[in-house]
């Protein structure tokens, strides 16, 4: 890594580490709310990147594992089940489960009818939780009691610090992975499935298992969410959602490891600032999304390259 | 009774396939010849919707209307793919995607701005506005005109691509790009009429539902979605297989959403099936497509021969 972008990574987290610092000093909780979001995509992106930057799997339904997360905290709190720990297992294990069948059957089609089918399988299950009506149905659901973590529950200071706390280490395993023998085969699947098996390996298991893992990320980023805002709904399924990860990835910097963090980060804030600036903010945001598909193809990650040849 | 309400709800299935064949169409055939995938095939249809609302309003003229939401989009089109659309041809799909979804933000956005967020109405002309009778069956008859009009731009589709000189180079564009500008046809231009025509009809089916939906921003998605379905189900790039996947789709999605309630009903207890009914329905659809893909990958009509 160059030193440019060991600095910026360096400021970034240190700033994440001030937002609460910020927020404490100055009783501006919503600074919190906000950098807590902006964490729950960081995290999601890093998982859709997994499959998308490093597998060259283009996931346009990822928001579904989002969702799926986010309903494992509100179904079982509707439940009367409260246990933090049991929500957070479930939300992984039912987006791992669900994530197994759906990858097997997408994976078998390749290039746009990949994209498609994910974005179908997504709206699938906005559909399903749109018809619960026992679980909110359109409106979703308030959740009446946050996942119980004992004396910490309910503080948005531990839930913030946690949240930040897993994205490092999700970071941390995603640097890791793609650096080990599997990373290696995993970006191989993505230059050419051919050759990979040309060469005595099966791509699928591992293109599978890359897809799987990158929607339990995005699962347990759908966990934070629902704790963050107290409240569940389909919309956290919408397939605007996949959209907006998949820009962040790629705002970012596809396919490095610290491009998420960059594009959710830069994404967010960008809708934030255009949010204040007029309510009609999405005329804007739409020429933006097209102009940076143009024009900033490898991301802003790589704008820190400086003379370097990657 | 029971057979009576079956067959208009066939017929209710066919209407909803006609119109997304009319989607699926321009989309399969733009991904056919240039391997451009359009997200934003959903706003053309809004769009359509739209301008035959205005153009009715002003002109008095339903025809004229349903003309006016066709010709203003396949002007739209042509426009779009001039202004700078056509750079994201030679980009690969991921990009494609992200484009087209930044201008479907941003047509859904303008919309809002120019007709307000209160859905827009317009009504059935007068001469359409009776049910007609089908061997005695009592059917509306603006939907059967629907039908009818979605059937004569199929068989006009066809023609026009199996048996004049455009619809030839269109499909030898499909098989062989390169080739077919070698021999000194401009493929911008033919791509430009196909991406035309294919944003016109969207606007066509657009228009047409104009009388029987609300017409608001964001009308387009959920059509789009299902005409996506049925192009993967049909083949991506056959235009047969998206007429017949666009059939099979509307057919199932009303069928499932009418039926399958009723169905549950009697197997489970009425509490279960009260509240999984509806999300099985509204699943159909997603059902079918993963078990075709399951079996097929490419879809139930491939296209051979793709380069």
């Amino acid at each position: 890594m160059s030193r440019l972008r060991s600095v910026a990574v360096a400021l970034s987290l240190l700033a994440f580490f001030l937002v609460p610092v910020y927020a404490w000093a100055t009783g501006d909780v919503y600074a919190l709310t906000l950098f807590g979001r902006i964490l729950v995509f960081v995290l999601a992106a890093t998982g859709l990147n997994l499959a998308l930057g490093y597998g060259g799997m283009v996931s346009f339904g990822h928001a579904m594992y989002i969702g799926l997360g986010a309903y494992s905290v509100a179904i079982l709190t509707l439940m009367g089940l409260h246990s933090g720990w049991l929500h957070l297992i479930t939300a992984v294990a039912i987006s791992g489960l669900v994530a197994i069948p759906v990858g097997w059957v997408a994976l078998r089609t390749q290039g746009i009818a990949f994209i498609m089918i994910t974005l179908a399988f997504a709206q699938l299950f906005f559909y399903i939780f749109i018809s619960l009506k026992n679980f909110g149905g359109d409106d979703g659901v308030s959740l009446s009691q946050v996942s119980n973590f004992g004396p910490l529950t309910g503080n948005i200071y531990a839930l913030y610090l946690s949240l930040l706390v897993t994205a490092l280490i999700v970071l941390g395993v995603v640097m890791r992975l793609v650096r080990s023998p599997f990373g290696l085969v995993l970006r191989a699947t993505k230059v050419s499935e051919r050759r990979v098996n040309a060469v005595g390996l099966h791509s699928l298991p591992y293109r599978l298992t890359a897809y799987v893992f990158s929607a339990q990320v995005c699962a347990l980023a759908g966990f934070f969410l629902a704790n963050l805002t107290g409240f569940v709904s389909p919309d956290y399924l919408k397939w605007s959602i996949s959209g907006e990860l998949i820009v962040m990835v790629l705002l970012g910097g596809l396919g490095t490891v610290f491009g998420p963090l960059v594009g959710a980060t830069a994404l967010l804030l960008i809708e934030e600032f255009l949010k204040a600036m007029t309510e009609h903010w999405p005329l804007i945001l739409g020429p933006l999304i097209v102009l940076m598909v143009i024009f900033l193809r490898r991301g802003l990650w790589s704008l820190l390259e400086g003379r370097e040849k990657s | 009774m029971t057979l009576e309400l079956f067959i208009v709800q066939v017929l209710n299935g066919v209407q909803l396939g006609i119109l997304l064949f009319l989607m699926a169409a321009g989309l399969t055939l733009v991904f056919g010849i240039m391997g451009f995938i359009n997200l934003a095939h959903g706003s053309l249809y809004m769009l359509g919707a739209y301008f035959a609302a205005v153009g009715y309003t002003a002109t008095g003229s339903f025809v004229l209307a349903m003309a006016i939401g066709f010709f203003f989009t396949f002007v739209l089109g042509g426009l779009a793919d001039a202004a700078g659309l056509s750079i994201l041809h030679r980009r690969d799909h991921l990009d494609q995607v992200l484009a087209t979804f930044g201008i479907v933000l941003f047509a859904n956005e303008l919309v809002r701005v120019i007709w307000g967020n209160a859905p827009v109405y317009m009504d059935t002309p007068e001469y359409l506005a009776d049910p007609i009778s089908l061997f005695g069956l009592s059917y509306p008859s603006y939907r059967f005109a629907i039908i009818a009009v979605g059937l004569v731009v199929a068989v006009a589709l066809y023609l026009l691509i199996e048996r004049t000189r455009v619809g030839m180079l269109i499909r030898a564009g499909a098989s062989n790009r390169t080739m077919v500008s070698a021999l000194g046809v401009n493929i911008g231009w033919l791509n430009r009429f196909v991406f035309a025509l294919g944003a016109g009809l969207a606007g066509l089916a657009g228009a047409m539902v104009g009388p029987i939906l609300s017409i608001q921003p964001g009308m387009g998605e959920p059509i789009l979605i299902l005409t996506l379905v049925v192009i993967v189900i049909g083949g991506i790039g056959s235009i047969r297989g998206a007429f017949y996947g666009a059939l099979v789709v509307g057919i199932i999605d009303t069928i499932g959403r009418i039926f399958l309630p009723i169905v549950l009903r009697n197997l489970l207890d009425p509490s279960m099936a009260n509240a999984v009914g509806p999300a099985v329905a509204s699943i159909m659809v997603y059902l079918l497509m993963a078990i075709v893909l399951a079996f097929k990958p490419d879809g139930l009509f491939p296209v051979r021969n793709r380069s």
